[in-house]
């Protein structure tokens, strides 16, 4: 298998060089490198945007996993907030993308159909990042294609420099990866430069450094779906870190660089092995008994 | 990878390698056997063999097996299913040592009418697949490209007729690996192509001295 690592840098540079977007110049690689026309991959972003949408629909309604363990916080967080005595703490933007990334991560557990982007267990972020941004910034259709082309770019520099697999990285490389894609996705919808887009990418691992996959009984339930909920968030601090013309200290590649050694000496007993962390307390190994005893 | 495989694939939840990465290697699996399985011992090494029951690993797997894609509604019940098609199936885990992805299985399949043959291949992330093993052959199969997997003799020459043969027949070698189990004895090639290589063509490269056996693999991705 050809693993040529890629990086975002030669991306920043090129635009910059070029005078282009960023989704430009990754839009232009994409088609070159798959064989197909722009105009063909940008369908294909809003095909899998309407499926997200979807998915956001689907986990609304109140969804609850076959397991049982998980389910219906989307709904609750959303009804909750419509309390008259409700103060939000996050105010409405984060607010709905947390609901949304919530919402699409149990649509997941419960085995509903939603886009992997990148990983099944991380597929909450950037519809919650997205459809916040699209809803509180009148951002059009064509700019959320842009949006996840840029973020599918970010993704593609992660699994050829480290990987997006919890098993192989722990879940920094999924929640983590997923919330430097949202966050680059962010900056360039919003007006940032390339340059910017690669700090908020930085920003995020800097931030998620180190996170394992402890997934309670292996089911992409507990704490899968909060954690989606901190991605989200994660994307939204670092794009406004980003945007206010804050700058990493560490660049973007070196970041995911960080991330890979770290993931390579994660114990596998926190790579998604169900064998560690919050898998191994007792309320979470007294439930998986309950479970597989059925 | 490209951006659809990391925004991408639209499936059934809840885990793109155990869920979606599973599909397609039962998937690749058939493909490999070349025809509709009727009996399929599985076997589940790592994570796989740790985890399948709460990842819906199993069920993926059979959908694969079955023809099913990743998003497919039915994928939950996929059990049910493979009972009523009479495919007779057998989960077992399995210890492939500390080298072998974690996310790995290993396929003993027989098909409707008597061919056998045993699968290994991993889910590497995002819903990517890997086939490591046909049979006693080592070899690197993604499944997004037609492959042609042929065991030959080692023998001077051999991988110049082949490829020579393919382009003869307008295919060009996407990837190419070569393995041998001693200097001069039994050898394998496994040939990822860009374009689809006909009947015609494979019946071209069975012609050549020295080849054993060649096995045309369809793309699943």
């Amino acid at each position: 298998m050809i693993n040529n690592k890629l990086s975002l840098e030669t991306y920043i540079e090129l635009a910059q060089k070029e005078n282009k977007a960023l989704y430009e110049v990754m839009l232009e690689e994409n088609a070159k490198e798959m064989d197909t026309a722009p105009i063909a991959l940008q369908a294909k972003m809003q095909e899998m945007l309407q499926v997200m949408k979807e998915s956001i629909d689907f986990g609304l309604t109140g969804v609850k996993s076959h397991s049982g363990l998980t389910g219906g916080s989307a709904k609750a967080l959303t009804e909750a907030m419509k309390g008259p005595q409700y103060k939000s703490l996050l105010g409405p933007l984060a607010q709905d993308a947390l609901v949304y990334s919530l919402a699409v991560a149990e649509a997941n557990a419960a085995m509903g159909r939603i886009v992997a982007a990148p990983t099944a267990g991380a597929s909450g972020v950037l519809p919650g990042v997205l459809f916040a941004l699209k809803k509180h910034r009148k951002l059009s259709d064509i700019d959320l294609q842009k949006g996840l082309i840029v973020a599918g770019n970010i993704g593609i520099v992660i699994a050829s420099r480290s990987s997006l697999s919890g098993a192989m990285g722990g879940c920094q490389a999924e929640c983590g990866s997923a919330a430097a894609m949202a966050a680059g996705a962010a900056v360039s919808m919003l007006g940032g430069t390339p340059e910017q887009v690669g700090h908020a990418v930085a920003i995020v691992f800097k931030n998620m450094l180190g996170l394992v996959c402890d997934p309670v009984a292996g089911l992409v339930e507990v704490p899968c779906i909060k954690r989606n909920g901190g991605g989200a968030m994660q994307a939204l601090l670092a794009a406004e870190m980003s945007l206010a013309g804050i700058k990493s200290f560490i660049p973007a590649d070196e970041a995911i660089d960080a991330m890979k050694e770290v993931g390579d000496r994660m114990p596998c007993a926190l790579k998604e092995t169900a064998e560690g962390g919050l898998a191994h307390t007792p309320t979470a190994l007294a439930w998986a008994k309950k479970y597989f005893s059925k | 990878m490209n951006l659809l495989d990391v925004i991408g694939p639209v499936m059934i939840g809840p885990s793109s390698s155990h869920t979606a990465g599973a599909v397609r290697l039962g998937l690749l699996a058939v493909s490999i056997l070349g025809e509709s399985p009727i009996k399929a011992d599985i076997a589940l090494h790592g994570s796989f063999a740790q985890t399948y029951r709460g990842h819906g690993t199993d069920m993926a797997l059979l959908a694969g097996l079955m023809g099913w894609m990743p998003d497919d509604a039915r994928i939950p019940e996929a059990d049910i299913y493979a009972k009523q098609k009479g495919l007779q199936y057998n989960f077992a885990t399995i210890d492939l040592g500390e080298l072998t992805h974690p996310n790995t299985v290993r396929f003993n399949l027989e098909g409707v009418t008597g061919k056998k043959c045993m699968v290994t291949g991993s889910s590497i992330g995002g819903g990517q697949v890997c086939v490591t093993q046909i049979d006693d052959f080592p070899v690197e199969l993604s499944g997004k490209l037609p492959g042609v997997l042929i065991v030959h003799q080692d023998r001077p020459g051999v991988i110049a007729l082949v490829s020579g043969k393919l382009s003869e027949y307008k295919v060009n070698i996407a990837g190419m690996k070569v393995f041998r189990t001693n200097k001069g004895g039994t050898a394998t090639m496994i040939i990822e192509c860009d374009q689809m290589v006909s009947d015609e063509a494979i019946k071209a490269l069975r012609a050549i001295k020295n080849v054993e056996s060649v096995r045309f693999i369809n793309n699943v991705l």
